[in-house]
């Protein structure tokens, strides 16, 4: 495959160990836990990171996905709208530390979107976001709590996460369009 | 798959990828009305015009909140109220709609053909709520939608659909939209009730009930529609409904978890008996409800769709 390879199986490994040790760091109570994956990729990771999280607290967060399409901020703007697919909040968020996981942040409007989503599920005690790549040239003033990899990169690049639950191996690759 | 039409005028136009997608979308919509807070943004700042010529209450109503719980801003026109009775046409009355900004118009109007005239001459996008005896896509693309979640799936179905298929708009989106998805569709009725142009559909004609309903999945009763017909038709409510009206008894011939369907408003006693009304086949609530996710799901993508075009 063309372009950097910024992480590879072992490391993601790692990074999702680590990201999970900070989580409960900062948030020692794991019964207010509750994780949710933004969709496609954010999912994979979220059911990782609540598997870590039971493996060392022996707590079994919820886990729910959600589906930012009805939130964006461009679809007055935008040429093609997303294809809505399912959100699933099983539980409630009133009173629960709401971990948002994502892939990538980038210009930070899909956390934008994702937070405001999870408001109209109830009112959290705290929502934190962990994301695998920071990639840098965000648009508004959000930042993840939780970051695996922090990468300079320019506009024109594009930096893909692949993951075995879609992708059949584990990397993050950056590459020019 | 990208929804590439701006309109939503037929199920006769629209193929079964088309059709799919819409059900898809709804089956996501449907979680926002499970939740506490019942909106969300997406369409914010973009107006919805309920335009309706002819009364309705369920469908209205089921677009109106569809439209408010995407957070649209929401104008009903009725005729009662409108300046069609001082003498203005429908195109001037559209057009007006649309210089006040409307993205969306909602149309039900007596007239067949009346959606696919606005969308011709407009730049709103379009959503047919019913035009005359000739389509009600919301209406069909709900009934699928229902039948599609008890069942899992419509290919290979055998849907009767009962009752006045002359007169009847949802006798004619339902039969497009079951027959692109690959269900077998049986008509059922009077012969006075039967068009002669079925005979071009892909449909199996019966004139007995009782045969018609032999291993039928979905019976679909359409309402005797006191207003739109005179009474030339059949010779009584009491003798149509002892051939046509469905009772306990005859339901037994379809397949036990057979789903008996009505659009409403049911007339009790007439298209079928109080007790299959309300019996555990019935699904005639299950499709109210979930009518407004389907109708979520075709302001969405229209609204999403019309950029392209």
């Amino acid at each position: 495959m063309a372009g950097k390879v910024l992480m590879n199986s072992e490391t993601m490994t790692e990074t999702v160990t680590r990201i999970t040790r900070e989580i409960l760091e900062r948030n020692p109570d794991a019964n207010k836990l509750v994780i949710v994956g933004i969709r496609t990729r954010g999912i994979h990771l979220a059911r990782r990171l609540a598997d870590q999280i039971e493996k060392k607290t022996g707590i079994k967060p919820p886990l729910g996905t959600l589906d930012i399409s009805l939130y964006r901020d461009d679809l007055g703007i935008k040429d093609e709208w997303p294809e809505l697919k399912k959100t699933d909040i099983p539980f409630t968020v009133d009173k629960k530390s709401v971990i948002l996981v994502d892939d990538v942040i980038f210009t930070g409007r899909t956390s934008r979107a994702a937070i405001e989503a999870i408001m109209d599920f109830g009112r959290p005690s705290i929502i934190q976001l962990a994301v695998l790549v920071d990639r840098g040239h965000r648009e508004l003033p959000i930042q993840a709590d939780y970051t695996g990899n922090r990468i300079d990169t320019n506009t024109g690049e594009k930096v893909k996460v692949l993951l075995s639950e879609t992708d059949g191996t584990d990397a993050v690759v950056v590459s020019q369009e | 798959m990208v929804f590439q039409r701006k309109h939503i005028l037929g199920l006769e136009e629209l193929d079964a990828r088309e059709i799919n997608l819409v059900l898809d979308t709804a089956a996501s919509m449907k979680e926002v009305s499970e939740r506490d807070v019942k909106k969300v943004p997406a369409l914010k700042g973009t107006t919805v015009v309920n335009l309706f010529f002819e009364p309705s209450t369920r469908t209205r109503s089921s677009f109106e909140i569809a439209e408010k719980r995407l957070s649209a801003d929401v104008l009903n026109f009725t005729l009662s109220q409108s300046s069609v009775i001082k003498g203005e046409t429908l195109l001037d009355t559209a057009r007006n709609l649309e210089a006040m900004g409307a993205g969306v118009i909602v149309i039900r109007h007596s007239m067949s053909g009346a959606p696919w005239l606005l969308a011709k001459e407009l730049h709103s996008s379009i959503i047919n709520a019913g035009d005359g005896s000739h389509e009600h896509p919301s209406q069909a693309l709900l009934d699928l939608f229902t039948i599609r979640e008890i069942k899992g799936e419509i290919g290979g179905l055998v849907v009767v659909i009962v009752g006045d298929i002359r007169h009847s708009r949802v006798a004619r989106s339902n039969i497009w939209g079951f027959l692109r998805l690959g269900a077998e569709v049986r008509v059922v009725g009077p012969a006075t009730l039967i068009p002669k142009e079925i005979e071009y559909m892909d449909v199996k004609v019966f004139y007995t009930l009782e045969e018609a309903l032999k291993d039928a999945d979905v019976v679909i009763m359409l309402r005797i529609q006191m207003e739109r017909q005179g009474s030339e038709y059949f010779p009584s409510l009491r003798e149509y409904s002892k051939f046509y009206g469905l009772s306990r008894e005859k339901l037994r011939i379809a397949k036990d978890d057979v789903s008996v369907m009505h659009p409403g408003p049911i007339n009790r006693g007439v298209e079928l008996s109080s007790e299959v009304a309300d019996d555990v086949n019935s699904v005639i609530l299950d499709q109210v409800s979930n009518g407004i996710a389907v109708r979520m799901a075709m302001l969405y993508l229209v609204a999403s769709g019309g950029r392209n075009v």
